[in-house]
């Protein structure tokens, strides 16, 4: 081997003085490069605002929700779906002894009329202790108490959107608003939360008495959910087991049979859903990672013609004394050099597209410096395998042969 | 008189599909340190295939060569790299400078391949080399800002950088003018004159007549092994047909 400094002298100049074809060659690599580390970024940053916004949902929360009941794979139908009741509720309350709060909800939504504007929006029904659930702060008024619920009073806690849209400037707390044609009371307005981690906006919303909506707006029996606090981090799972305890009991559910409801806590919650984000980051980064190879086969296409278009100066190296071996090791560090310095301006590329999206968009891009690193090195490699067929091409070409060819 | 080159019943069948040329059938050509030697033939005589053995950039079929008191053919194909690095110094008809490359990384090249660090400085001595064919000015230029006469300059002073045993010259001459030539030929008899060995080949008598041997080829033998008439010397030939001008 010559001094890899030398061959390393060689392969620079040569691409130095082909700018053009240079560029051309590392492109595909650029393009790949950067299209892995910015897609793993996407996903990873959406995975992340996930878990944040779970995160925020509440402290310790845990989530009941009616589920399918499939016996012999025929389900019992829309009647028996929904089976969880106020009374599900109260016997909760009544027995459970690791929470802190619960509260039922009871889902609905349509539209608003106030201060001679409508509006739709979502409205949920739910119990006090939601306020403390999903850490709501009041901006005025205040939150619904037990006695409300108790009354099944028709009053009202508005969203900032909600506000913003029908009152306008007009202070909302104490005013009149028709909900699906029913009056309510507006007795406090939420601090506003913003947008989800899913672009959806956690202000256009109304909360009233569970009872209150399902009574009076809904006219039906059945809540949507329950959510409730556990006392402590490590209660979670006892508080968890209470919970299916008692709904057993309470819907009569024989040993051995299947529940009709579903208990997932933040933690679970959380899994699946950075389990989802995590499955389209690796799927986004293995369609990047297929454009990288393209690259790399981009490259082999571009030395190729290069080693034909070179031929004479092959032939004018091994007339000077160049081993074939080291003409393989001028092309391969050529392939290598074109491939790492593609790599290195895709991680530049893909930084500056972070942070144009990060700026500009409302799309989340987190770089993950190890996914920087590892496609660095797969553009080596890339630049290795694809860059060895060329290489080899050239080193086994025959001195006069080469000096010959025009 | 040390012994460079030493052949003993050269032969070269090229095979092409069924046919078999028969590029040399049999040389025998000793040459000493110091000389300065034309090969001369018509077309498809073989000078080529002879300079190309040579020069160690083919194999002959059959016989025995020995460059520097070394029998290259047992020589392995690295090995054979090496010495066309060590010991040859080629100047070709057509230049074969590198393009976009000035004279000065062309004069280095064969020193970029120097395993055994021979030269120590390989930019002075490109530079040296460049002064020796009269080209100190342009070391910064590249081929196509050189004219014909001034890239051959290149190409010999690359022949020379790496101190051969011997310059091997194919058709030096045949892409430049008469005095172009001439000037060329001057500088193979100033290096002559300081002890390189040369062999040039050439189908011209003019040039052949600066040179102090000619070695004649037809059908693949020497048919003549000679000293010239006469031995011109270019520098004055040059003056000569500065005059005529
Ligand atoms: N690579 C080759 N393959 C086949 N035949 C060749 C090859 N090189 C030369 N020849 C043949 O060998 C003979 C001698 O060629 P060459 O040495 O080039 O002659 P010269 O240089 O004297 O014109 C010619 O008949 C030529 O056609
Ligand atoms: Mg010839």
């Amino acid at each position: 081997m010559l001094q890899l400094k030398n061959m390393f002298k060689v392969s620079y100049k040569s691409i130095m003085k082909n700018r053009m074809r240079s560029l051309l060659t590392s492109l595909g690599i650029i393009i790949g490069v950067s299209a892995v580390i910015v897609m793993v970024g996407i996903g990873s940053g959406s995975q992340q605002r996930i878990e944040q916004e779970i995160a925020s949902m509440g402290d310790n929360m845990i989530i009941v929700f009616p589920s399918f009941s499939q016996r012999g794979g025929v389900s019992r139908g829309a009647g028996s779906f929904n089976r969880m009741t106020m009374e599900d509720v109260e016997a909760i309350q009544k027995d459970a002894t690791c929470l802190k709060y619960i509260s039922a909800i009871v889902m609905s939504s349509g539209q608003v009329i106030a201060n001679g504007k409508n509006w739709n929006t979502s409205i949920q029904g739910v119990d006090p202790d939601y306020q403390h659930i999903r850490m709501w702060k009041l901006k005025s008024g205040e939150f619904f108490t037990e006695k409300d619920i108790r009354a099944r009073k028709k009053v009202a806690v508005i969203g900032q959107t909600v506000a913003e849209n029908v009152f306008g400037n007009i202070d909302p707390v104490g005013q009149k608003i028709r909900i699906r044609n029913t009056p309510f009371k507006v007795i406090g307005v939420l601090e506003p939360k913003g947008q989800d981690g899913r672009g959806q906006d956690q202000d256009d919303i109304i909360y009233a008495p569970s009872t209150t909506v399902l009574t009076k707006l809904k006219g039906d029996r059945y809540i949507n959910m329950i959510n409730a606090s556990a006392t402590t981090l490590e209660d979670i799972p006892k508080a968890q087991e209470e919970l299916a305890d008692i709904l057993r009991r309470e819907h009569k559910i024989g040993y051995g049979k299947e529940d009709d409801f579903m208990v997932a806590n933040q933690t679970s919650i959380t899994e699946m859903a950075s389990e989802t984000s995590r499955i389209m980051t690796m799927l986004l980064g293995a369609v990047a990672a297929v454009s990288l190879i393209v690259g790399g086969i981009g490259i082999m296409n571009i030395m190729l013609v290069s080693v034909t278009e070179r031929t004479r100066e092959i032939g004018i190296r091994l007339s000077l004394g160049a081993r074939s071996g080291d003409i393989l090791t001028q092309f391969l560090l050529e392939a290598v050099v074109l491939s790492l310095t593609g790599g290195l301006i895709g991680i530049i590329l893909s930084l500056a597209i972070a942070g144009i999206l990060n700026t500009w968009t409302e799309i989340y891009t987190l770089i993950n410096p190890l996914i920087a690193v590892l496609s660095f090195s797969f553009s080596g490699a890339v630049g290795i395998f694809f860059g060895f067929y060329p290489a080899r091409k050239a080193s086994v070409l025959n001195p006069i042969d080469a000096l010959r060819y025009e | 008189m040390k012994s460079v080159i030493q052949i003993n019943d050269i032969k070269k069948i090229y095979h092409i599909g069924e046919i078999d040329v028969h590029a040399l059938r049999g040389v025998n050509l000793s040459v000493n340190e110091g000389e300065f030697i034309s090969i001369m033939g018509p077309s498809g005589s073989g000078k080529s295939t002879l300079m190309n053995l040579i020069g160690c950039l083919d194999e002959p079929t059959s016989g025995k060569y020995e460059l520097d008191g070394i029998d290259v053919s047992s020589l392995s194909k690295d090995e054979y790299a090496d010495v066309r690095n060590q010991k040859i110094g080629f100047v070709f008809q057509g230049f074969n400078l590198l393009p976009r490359t000035t004279a000065l990384e062309n004069v280095e090249l064969p020193l970029l391949y120097d395993r055994n660090h021979r030269i120590k400085d390989p930019i002075k001595a490109a530079k040296e080399a460049l002064e020796r064919v009269g080209l100190a000015e342009r070391i910064d230029h590249v081929p196509s800002q050189l004219s014909g006469g001034q890239q051959q300059r290149v190409a010999i002073a690359r022949a020379l950088v790496n101190k051969p045993s011997i310059i091997l010259a194919d058709e030096p001459t045949g892409n430049l003018d008469t005095k172009t030539s001439i000037e060329i030929m001057s500088v193979f008899q100033e290096l002559n004159d300081q002890g390189i060995t040369i062999l040039l080949v050439t189908h011209e008598n003019d040039i052949s007549y600066y040179t102090r041997r000619i070695v004649k080829l037809r059908d693949g033998r020497i048919i003549k092994d000679e000293k010239p008439q006469k031995i011109h010397i270019a520098s004055k030939d040059l003056e000569l047909v500065e005059e005529d001008i």
